[in-house]
């Protein structure tokens, strides 16, 4: 038997609201979302909130990576998440959501929360 | 429980106490330290550098007031007055008598005063305590008016033109009068005496030898000093430096037996004719010779401290060489500098052109090096001394030959017997056993570990050196992206031209950067000139106060902060500031920094915010940048009834030209208006203190964690040289030095120090001063404010808004309370998280 989960997406942006290394934060539905773009027209999407400071910041931090893993790192005290898994490279205990991105006819989607 | 007496607490006495205790963890000694002073043994070598400072603390000897130590009883202003040998006790000026198994006298010399008439007139000082630089200090400022002071020094040797050093510092010109025919006699020899005449006389201190010194007389408020060859010198004081004697009253006063010259005479292990009374340091006359520098007195310490634990020990040749630590001049002498040793023959090479002198005194084979004298360049002093008593590694004649065509004398060339550190003894074959076996890989480390840099600190240009040699070189990369340092990057990006970070790191580096290199090369790309730091790609290189142009907050809002050059504001744009900060409900703080920060602005506030305050005249503060920062002022001339300068206007010239410059760290700086320094000028990267005569600057200092303060690198210059001074050491500091590494640090580190510095800014050693003239040249023209560069372009106004999908709405996670009726942040808890 198959399971099939039903997602609901919600246009947040044309692409080019976001440049390449850099982030956005959108709203949806009263929760922060922070968006990322990389080359190769890689998307990424993580909890706006920084964990580490209490502040909804993570999509003003440095993109960049870590070993080869695409992190961003908080703007507030620099610890760095992988954009993939949202795991903190710099505290084991420490994780934000990801949410999946797409791009639809120039229009980047972020799953409903 | 047998007590071990201490007399004194100098150095010497400290390094007994200290090795002692680390002999005898358990405490078989109970220690009974009686010291005149009223606070724990400090480094007198180092008093001069006290002037810098006026901070005691600047001079503390780590562990010096034994506060954890149960077994050692430190009795601060207490003189020990009297020895009562046969009941074994000592008596204090206080009336305490204290009993001792075992005594060490350490009580050090007094300043000789020759008996003059007029010697003891107020106005006459000695050299050798915190209390004595205190009270000439209070002599120096207390008389006001009548421009410029004046005092003398009487002798010309090491301490003599320390202190005359230590004047001009404060501000007095200096006379000093040597009764011998040449300066510091007892090191030089005649060729190196008449060149450090030259260099020492440049440095505004006027110099009379071959004269004796007749007499004081008083003259109102001022001195009159008499010389011998007719001279008369109208001075506000006179500091005697004439040597030291052996403070010995105590052998005295209970019948020991005295060295042939005074002194406590004692056996090559430091035992008086009493067999359980001890002398060390500068009051002991071993084997009937008296040292009056400390690395003799720490080897006795250590010698008396092996025997108290159960140990022997006896004192070893010891090394007299000395380096002056006279800021601008080297000097230096080693082993048999005068050459007397049977056969020995000199070489000597006088370059007048250059300024330097060096003479290498060596065996009749010419192969081994017994000593030498240098001045005007003493860089080679530190390995040349290590090498006394051993072989030359090349003839003489080529070592002294002028640099370049000279062969070189590395670390290498030097055998693991070697010493090192003279003042602690530290060999070269210890220290590099720490650095292999220990794991010292840092200076600081070295230091710790072996002891070696922490007296006079001539030895820790060798301390790098050694490491390097040993391959431990801390890695400069500036990440895992690029190997480079980020003054290498620097040069990269200036002689590519590449004016982007994905060239950049597509060629020279590897992945796609982090938020260490990428600030680090968007700094680099700005200092060149790149356009507005939010312009393409440079955006996404920026931290987030870069970014905004504003200061991120613990709640995700930013700070404001307008440049109010040299702190000077109308009315009107102060009234500007307080309806902006009303308007938009925003905390306000005057800072540290002589202007004033407006907290809480939300993103999308930013814009709004500075389109009223650039409407107003206002620029950006660049308080979010490494960047110039302020340079503050005192009020300088203009009003105060004491300044010589108008500080407030060269503080806003200097802000003006320099805002906006983009740098390895944060920039600051601050203009007094005379010596009372009411600005702080000199705990700033770059600090100027206006004389009578023009401006003195001083660099390398700062607050913050570590404070320092600034050093002086030119004096009494006027405006334009000030200026084209400042643009070279800015230029050179932001091509150079590492990410965040302030301007002293950088300067530490940097090789030959201040001197060298000097050198490439000055005396244009590099040949670059044009080049670094154009930079900033270049800098100064195409400053833009950018805020103003922000409110023009739609598209980077674009990207001060909160959501993407909901410009506007406010952040809903800030939150403010009032505290004293004004707003401030509550952080709220991480909201629940639907997913
Ligand atoms: C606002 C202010 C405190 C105040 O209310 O007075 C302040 C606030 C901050 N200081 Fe400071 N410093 C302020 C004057 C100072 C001073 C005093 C001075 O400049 O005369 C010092 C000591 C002097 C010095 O820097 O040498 C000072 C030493 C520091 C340091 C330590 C630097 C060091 O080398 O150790 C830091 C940390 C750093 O820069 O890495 C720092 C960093 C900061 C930061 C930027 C921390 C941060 O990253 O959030 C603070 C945020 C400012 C903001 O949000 O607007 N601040 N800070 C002062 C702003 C001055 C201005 O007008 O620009
Ligand atoms: C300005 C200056 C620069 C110097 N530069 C150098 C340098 O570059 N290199 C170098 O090697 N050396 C230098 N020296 C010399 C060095 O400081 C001394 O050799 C060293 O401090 C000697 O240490 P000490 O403990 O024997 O004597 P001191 O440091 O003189 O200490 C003796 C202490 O005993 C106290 N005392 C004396 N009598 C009694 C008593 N009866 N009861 C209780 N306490 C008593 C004194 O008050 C004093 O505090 C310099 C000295 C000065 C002043
Ligand atoms: S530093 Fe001098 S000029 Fe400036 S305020 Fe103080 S006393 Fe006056
Ligand atoms: S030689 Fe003086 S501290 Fe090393």
């Amino acid at each position: 038997m198959t399971t099939s989960i039903e997602r609901t997406w919600t246009a947040v942006c044309p692409v080019e609201a976001v440049p390449e290394y850099a982030g956005v934060a959108a709203l949806l539905d009263g929760v922060q979302v922070a968006i990322f773009h990389l080359p190769g027209d890689r998307w990424y999407a993580l909890s706006n909130w920084d964990p580490c400071s209490g502040a909804a910041v993570l999509s003003r931090g440095i993109v960049g990576d870590a070993g080869g893993v695409p992190v961003v790192a908080s703007p507030v005290y620099k610890e760095r998440f992988a954009l993939e898994s949202g795991q903190c490279l710099d505290a084991e205990d420490v994780s934000v959501p990801v949410y999946e991105v797409r791009v639809r006819e120039g229009v980047v989607e972020v799953e409903s929360p | 429980m047998p007590t071990l007496v201490v007399a004194g607490h100098g150095m010497v006495a400290h390094r007994l106490v200290e090795a002692v205790r680390a002999e005898d963890p358990s405490g078989n000694w109970h220690i009974v330290v009686l010291s005149e002073e009223p606070r724990p043994a400090y480094d007198r070598v180092a008093l001069t550098s006290y002037v810098d400072t006026w901070d005691p603390a600047s001079l503390a000897l780590p562990g010096s007031d034994y506060a954890d130590d149960s077994f050692v009883d430190l009795r601060l202003g207490e003189l020990a007055v009297s020895v009562d040998r046969a009941a074994k006790t000592v008596t204090t000026a206080s009336g305490a008598v204290v009993a001792y198994d075992a005594l060490v006298l350490a009580t050090g010399s007094r300043p000789f005063v020759p008996p003059v008439p007029g010697h003891d007139l107020p106005g006459c000082f000695v050299y050798r305590t915190i209390e004595d630089l205190d009270a000439i200090r209070a002599a120096a400022v207390d008389k006001p008016g009548r421009g410029r002071r004046s005092a003398v020094v009487i002798g010309g040797g090491l301490l003599g033109l320390e202190a005359a050093k230590a004047l001009r510092d404060m501000g007095l010109s200096p006379h000093v009068v040597e009764m011998a025919p040449r300066l510091m006699p007892l090191q030089v020899d005649e060729g190196g005496g008449s060149l450090l005449r030259r260099l020492i006389t440049n440095l505004d201190v006027t110099v009379h030898t071959g004269t004796s010194t007749d007499a004081i007389e008083a003259d109102g408020s001022r001195l009159l000093a008499k010389l011998g060859n007719g001279t008369e010198l109208d001075v506000d004081l006179v500091v005697f430096s004439a040597g030291v004697r052996p403070r010995d009253d105590l052998a005295r006063q209970s019948g020991l037996e005295l060295g042939p010259r005074g002194g406590v005479l004692t056996d090559l292990s430091c035992r008086t004719s009493d067999p359980s009374i001890y002398a060390i340091g500068e009051c002991a006359a071993v084997d009937g010779r008296v040292y009056g520098i400390v690395a003799p007195g720490y080897a006795m310490a250590e010698i008396v401290a092996a025997q108290l634990t159960g140990g022997a020990g006896e004192f070893p040749e010891p090394d007299t060489s000395t380096k002056l630590k006279l800021m601008g001049v080297d000097v230096a002498s080693f082993g048999d500098a005068h050459a007397t040793t049977e056969g020995a023959l000199e070489v000597a090479v006088n370059d007048a052109v250059a300024g330097t002198y060096k003479k290498l005194v060596v065996t009749d084979d010419g192969k081994t090096l017994l000593g030498g004298v240098l001045v005007g360049d003493a860089t080679e002093y530190n390995t040349l001394r290590a090498l006394v008593g051993r072989p030359l590694p090349a003839e003489p004649g080529a070592i002294l030959a002028p640099a370049g065509g000279g062969a070189a004398v590395g670390v290498d060339a030097l055998p693991d017997a070697a010493q090192i550190c003279s003042c602690n003894a530290v060999s070269k074959g210890a220290i590099t056993r720490a650095i292999h076996e220990d794991g010292c890989d840092s200076v600081p480390k070295l230091k710790a570990c072996t002891r070696a840099g922490t007296a006079c600190g001539s030895c820790v240009p060798l301390l790098g050196k050694l490491l390097s040699a040993a391959g431990v070189e801390q890695s400069k990369a500036v990440c895992e992206h690029f190997p480079q340092s980020r003054a290498e990057l620097f040069e990269i990006v200036q002689a590519t031209r590449i004016t982007t970070f994905s060239e950049l790191i597509a060629r020279y580096g590897t992945g796609s950067g982090c938020a260490l290199c990428k600030p680090a090369v968007a700094s680099i790309l700005a200092t060149l000139g790149n356009g507005h730091v939010l312009g393409g790609e440079q955006m996404t290189l920026q931290d987030t106060n870069d970014r905004y142009l504003a200061n991120l907050q613990r709640n995700g809002t930013y700070s404001v902060v307008p440049r109010i050059p040299g702190g000077e504001i109308t009315p009107d744009k102060l009234i500007v500031i307080g309806e902006v900060a009303r308007d938009f409900g925003l905390y306000t703080k005057i800072t540290g920094g002589q202007r004033i920060d407006l907290f809480g602005a939300t993103v999308d506030q930013l814009p709004q915010i500075w389109r009223r305050l650039v409407d107003a005249g206002f620029e950006s503060g660049h308080a979010y940048g490494k960047a110039l920062r302020t340079v503050k002022s005192c009020v300088g001339s203009t009003w105060c009834r004491y300044g010589v300068q108008d500080s407030v206007g060269l503080a806003i010239e200097l802000e003006l030209r320099y805002r906006g410059l983009r740098s390895p760290h944060k920039l600051k700086s601050a203009v007094s208006g005379c010596a009372r320094e009411c600005a702080e000028a000199r705990s700033k990267d770059f600090g100027i203190i206006a004389t009578e005569n023009g401006w003195n600057l001083y660099v390398g200092g700062n607050g913050g964690t570590t404070p320092r303060h600034a050093d002086l690198l030119v004096s009494d210059v006027d405006t334009e040289t000030l200026i084209r001074t400042i643009d070279r050491f800015l230029m050179f500091y932001v091509r150079t030095a590492d990410r965040l590494q302030r301007t002293a640090p950088w300067i530490e580190e940097m090789e030959g120090g201040l001197d060298h510095l000097r050198a490439v800014i000055v005396d244009d050693s590099l040949g670059i001063c044009e080049d670094l003239d154009a930079a900033m040249a270049k800098h100064v023209d195409n400053y833009a404010d950018e805020w103003k560069g922000v409110l023009e372009d739609p598209e980077k106004l674009a990207r001060f808004t909160s959501f993407v999908n909901a410009p506007g709405t406010p952040d809903p996670a800030i939150s403010f309370r009032s505290e004293r009726e004004q707003k401030v942040p509550v952080m709220l808890g991480v909201p629940e998280v639907r997913r």
